[in-house]
């Protein structure tokens, strides 16, 4: 028995220069940023590590986290989901409305959820595939679509759900949320979707570069199909998360938390190219971790809401710029490994692939010529 | 020749349009096991064209394949690597930030259960490159740490993990070292000793010769003729491909003497990224060839002169004036001119028009009206030898030689008197390289002062006045006109001089 890890196992934990690069580096942040947040709140006289507000802080991070998972395998595969926040909007009211406060009901509402879920995913998938639509304009409209349908069939409070339902959004298991499991359980399933099996191989092929997965023999048009199918349950699954949270549904439950530019901040502040093809699912939801420590310590001291956003914004803006301060300066890679033989520590998960640095000739470019 | 008497691919009658525009014209090929068939022709000849549709990457407007006796038709990439057709294209299709194993089985990930065996994955990928007998790659590294030579190898290896019978190879030479080149060749051999059949396309005729059993010739998108290699000399086949006769002033160095002109770049002591103590001057008038192997710094030297990765110490003087260029602005401000390597990403914004690529510059600087600079456009595109017509044309669909000339014109639009030409026929086809050629000459007989940056020896022999050799981020020496390419190689590879001059610039 070794009572220690041995040097050898720890560098291979933390090896910068895992070729599959590593999110370690934005969960130190987190710890960093809980530190200085309990530090703060100590400070001033509260007390930060209470069961009940590290209890508070994971609900807080269950909706955002939830849609930020599919919104992370979308933008992996090069693609991008913007109706997430009225998908959001549009499961909590089809949950709300389907069980109808009728305990009996609840595996209908769910089924009921999942399916609108995986179908808006599916027409966002095939106006992107089929119909060419960039992805940007794709999802943009059906979440325009998804606001029309909404406003003109709601205009508050619909349905309810059943106090069993409820267990999901405030019931606590030895001290862990529940809704903290339904979030593992996810973040889990998708981990193992994105690093363990062909699928996800695939989808980060696709997100690098669709012409040369096509060359490969992977079908792009399949991968962001399902890519969007999933982004669209990962919503659903939120919205019905925050229809036990409220106890029904209300339409503005979506835009009003802000899901779909929050998720996309969370994606690229986890260290995702937003171009596609780089980055760790687990990365965007340290990022979601760290904003609801954030929020948590702008609660305690009860600070303006618009200073709370604004400081948001601040940090993202904040972080992608580092990320791309240091990509800039990650040298000529094709060169190093030629000068150095051998891959040296400095360069983990940084959003883009510093446009200038890159050998770009030999940079796959088939697009070009396509006709 | 081991050529069985059933062809195994024969391709009927390939018609293909793009855009209303017919870039193969009922071309017909076959290709047996155990040969090499080459596929030559100038630029815009169909040669990728005709394998992309043999790839199911492209589908046929008209014709078909015909593979072992049965018509198959593929609807994508996937069908024809099922069916045993692999192709390995001009430009490389691997993904920068995955890894080597990643890349080589990517679309076939071994699996086990519902997982990908990640072991069973990198141990394929490993016996795959030992296949190869390349020096070991790890298959873990990402590809984007690689060397150009290492990718190659990496997508050859990819190429035949799907135990193909039919292996396409699109230029795969085009930036190999001589060295590199060999094993290449070395590879291919073994290959079809196991019966695979190659259809191999190469702008180097020298190539050809060296591996192919049969060569075929297009043009303009039609087939002109299929001969035995042994019936066929270079010089025939260089007419076949370019329909007329063609003076070779290639590696024939340049008569005129070396012009004794004024100085009008030097840089002194220049130090930066993969860069050391470079000393260098052009004179007005001068051709200064840079020689060297990837990654001695010849491409970085013309980057750092342009300001686009600048000197982090020395000195840049232009016309005697110490000049400070810390950026590409900086550098077009003192009238240099930089054809870079990669015309598609560096050289042109691919969707816009042709003639607005030409006026990229002129329009950035705002130095002088611009309509002036676009009345000049017909005169400019007379003089790279346009077709004026390409000029409204979007610039991703001329052809690459049609390509380098519009790079040529947005330089020639700004007046430039010092022009950095990295590479500036690569990927070019021998009728267009040789106009290139005559107008590098043409500028330096106006009074430019010129530095030509070549992997290819005969054309840094054929242009150049001095031949300034690089190794390992310095200059290893310098050459008269009329050097060999024995001598090239011998300062490139990191020899000393031998007794063939050493330059200003040699640093021990």
């Amino acid at each position: 028995m070794r009572a220690l890890p041995t040097p050898a196992v720890l560098t291979r934990i933390l090896r910068p220069d895992r070729p599959e690069g590593s999110s370690l580096p934005i969960w130190l942040t987190f710890a960093a940023v809980f530190a200085v947040a309990w530090l703060v709140v100590g400070l001033a006289g509260g007390s930060f590590v209470t069961l009940a507000n590290l209890q508070n802080i994971a609900q807080r991070s269950v909706a955002l986290g939830l849609v930020t998972v599919g919104q992370t395998m979308a933008v992996l595969a090069g693609s991008l989901d913007l109706s997430v926040a009225y998908v959001v909007s549009v499961a909590a009211m089809v949950a709300s409305v389907t069980m109808a406060g009728d305990p009996g009901r609840i595996p209908l509402g769910v089924g009921a959820v999942l399916a609108a879920g995986a179908l808006v995913g599916l027409v966002n998938g095939l106006v992107i595939t089929w119909l060419r639509v960039n992805a940007f304009i794709a999802t943009l409209g059906v979440a325009i679509i998804l606001r029309g349908g909404l406003n003109a069939t709601f205009d508050n409070f619909a349905g309810a759900v059943p106090d069993q339902f409820q267990v999901l959004g405030y019931d606590v298991l030895a001290g862990i949320p529940v809704s903290l499991f339904l979030l593992g359980g996810v973040v889990a399933g998708a981990w193992y979707l994105m690093h363990r099996t062909r699928f996800g191989y695939h989808v980060y092929a696709v997100g690098g570069d669709a012409e040369a997965a096509r060359l490969s023999g992977v079908r792009p048009h399949r991968v962001l199909l399902a890519v969007h199918v999933l982004s669209g349950l990962c919503a659903a699954t939120s919205g019905l998360f925050l229809a036990s949270r409220l106890g029904a549904g209300a339409p503005w439950v979506g835009p009003d938390g802000g899901y779909d530019l929050e998720s996309i901040a969370a994606v690229v502040l986890g260290g995702t190219a937003l171009a596609g093809g780089k980055g760790r699912l687990l990365g965007p939801l340290a990022a979601v971790a760290i904003l609801a420590v954030v929020d948590s310590v702008f609660n305690f001291f009860q600070a303006d809401p618009f200073l709370r956003t604004l400081v948001r914004g601040v940090v993202i803006v904040g972080a992608v710029a580092l990320y791309s301060y240091r990509s800039e300066r990650d040298p000529h890679p094709g060169e190093r490994a030629f000068r150095l033989a051998g891959p040296r520590s400095g360069s983990r998960d940084v959003p883009r692939s510093g446009s200038g640095d890159v050998p770009r000739s030999e940079s796959p470019d088939a697009h070009g010529e396509r006709g | 020749m081991t050529a069985s008497a059933a062809p195994v691919l024969s391709m009927h009658q390939i018609t293909k349009r793009f855009f209303g525009t017919t870039v193969l014209r009922d071309v017909s090929l076959t290709c047996h096991s155990g040969e090499v068939h080459a596929i030559v022709g100038a630029n815009g000849a169909g040669k990728s064209t005709l394998m992309k549709v043999l790839g199911g990457v492209y589908p046929p407007d008209g014709g078909e394949l015909v593979l072992d006796g049965r018509p198959v038709r593929f609807r994508d990439p996937h069908q024809a690597l099922a069916h045993g057709i692999s192709l390995i294209h001009q430009e490389l299709t691997l993904l920068p930030e995955r890894s080597v194993a990643d890349n080589i089985l990517l679309g076939r990930e071994p699996r086990r259960r519902w997982s990908v065996d990640r072991r069973a994955m990198h141990e394929q990928a490993r016996r795959l490159l030992a296949d190869l007998d390349a020096e070991p790659i790890p298959t873990r590294r990402l590809v984007r740490r690689l060397t150009v030579a290492q990718r190659q190898t990496v997508e050859i290896a990819k190429a035949l993990s799907y135990r193909p019978r039919i292996l396409v190879m699109d230029e795969p030479t085009a930036a190999l070292t001589p060295g590199e080149v060999a094993v290449l060749f070395r590879r291919v051999r073994q290959l079809v000793a196991r019966g695979l059949a190659v259809l191999y396309i190469s702008h180097r005729l020298g190539e050809v010769f060296e591996l192919a059993d049969r060569v075929t010739v297009l043009r303009d998108g039609r087939r002109v003729d299929t001969r035995d290699v042994g019936g066929v000399t270079p010089t025939g086949l260089v007419q076949m491909m370019v329909g007329r006769e063609l003076a070779d002033r290639e590696s024939t160095p340049p008569v005129d003497h070396r012009p004794a002109g004024p100085v009008r770049l030097a840089v002194r002591d220049g130090r930066g990224r993969n860069l050391r103590g470079i000393d260098l001057e052009v004179r007005e008038g001068e051709i200064v060839g840079v020689g060297g192997l990837d990654g001695s710094g010849r491409s970085d030297l013309a980057r750092a002169v342009f300001g686009v990765v600048p000197f982090d110490s020395g000195t840049v003087e232009v016309d005697g004036v110490r000049r400070r260029i810390r950026s590409p602005r900086a550098a077009i401000r003192a009238r240099i001119g930089f054809v870079t390597a990669d015309r598609k990403t560096e050289g042109l914004v691919l969707p816009i028009p042709a003639a607005d690529n030409a006026l990229l510059v002129v329009r950035a600087l705002g130095r002088r009206p611009t309509r002036a600079a676009a009345r000049a456009m017909d005169r400019l595109a007379g003089r790279v030898g346009l077709a004026r017509t390409l000029l409204r044309r979007e610039s991703r669909l001329l052809s690459g030689g049609s390509q380098q000339k519009v790079v040529l014109m947005k330089w020639l639009a700004t007046d430039a008197r010092i022009y950095l030409f990295d590479e500036p026929t690569r990927g070019v086809d021998v009728g267009a390289k040789a106009g290139i050629h005559e107008l590098i000459r043409e500028l330096a007989a106006a009074g430019a002062a010129i530095l030509v940056i070549s992997s290819e020896f005969p054309e840094l022999i054929g242009l150049s006045h001095r031949i300034v050799v690089m190794h390992a981020g310095a200059v290893a020496g310098e050459l008269p006109a009329g050097a060999g390419e024995a001598d090239i190689m011998l300062l490139a590879t990191g020899q000393s001089a031998t007794g063939a001059g050493t330059g200003p610039g040699g640093r021990p």
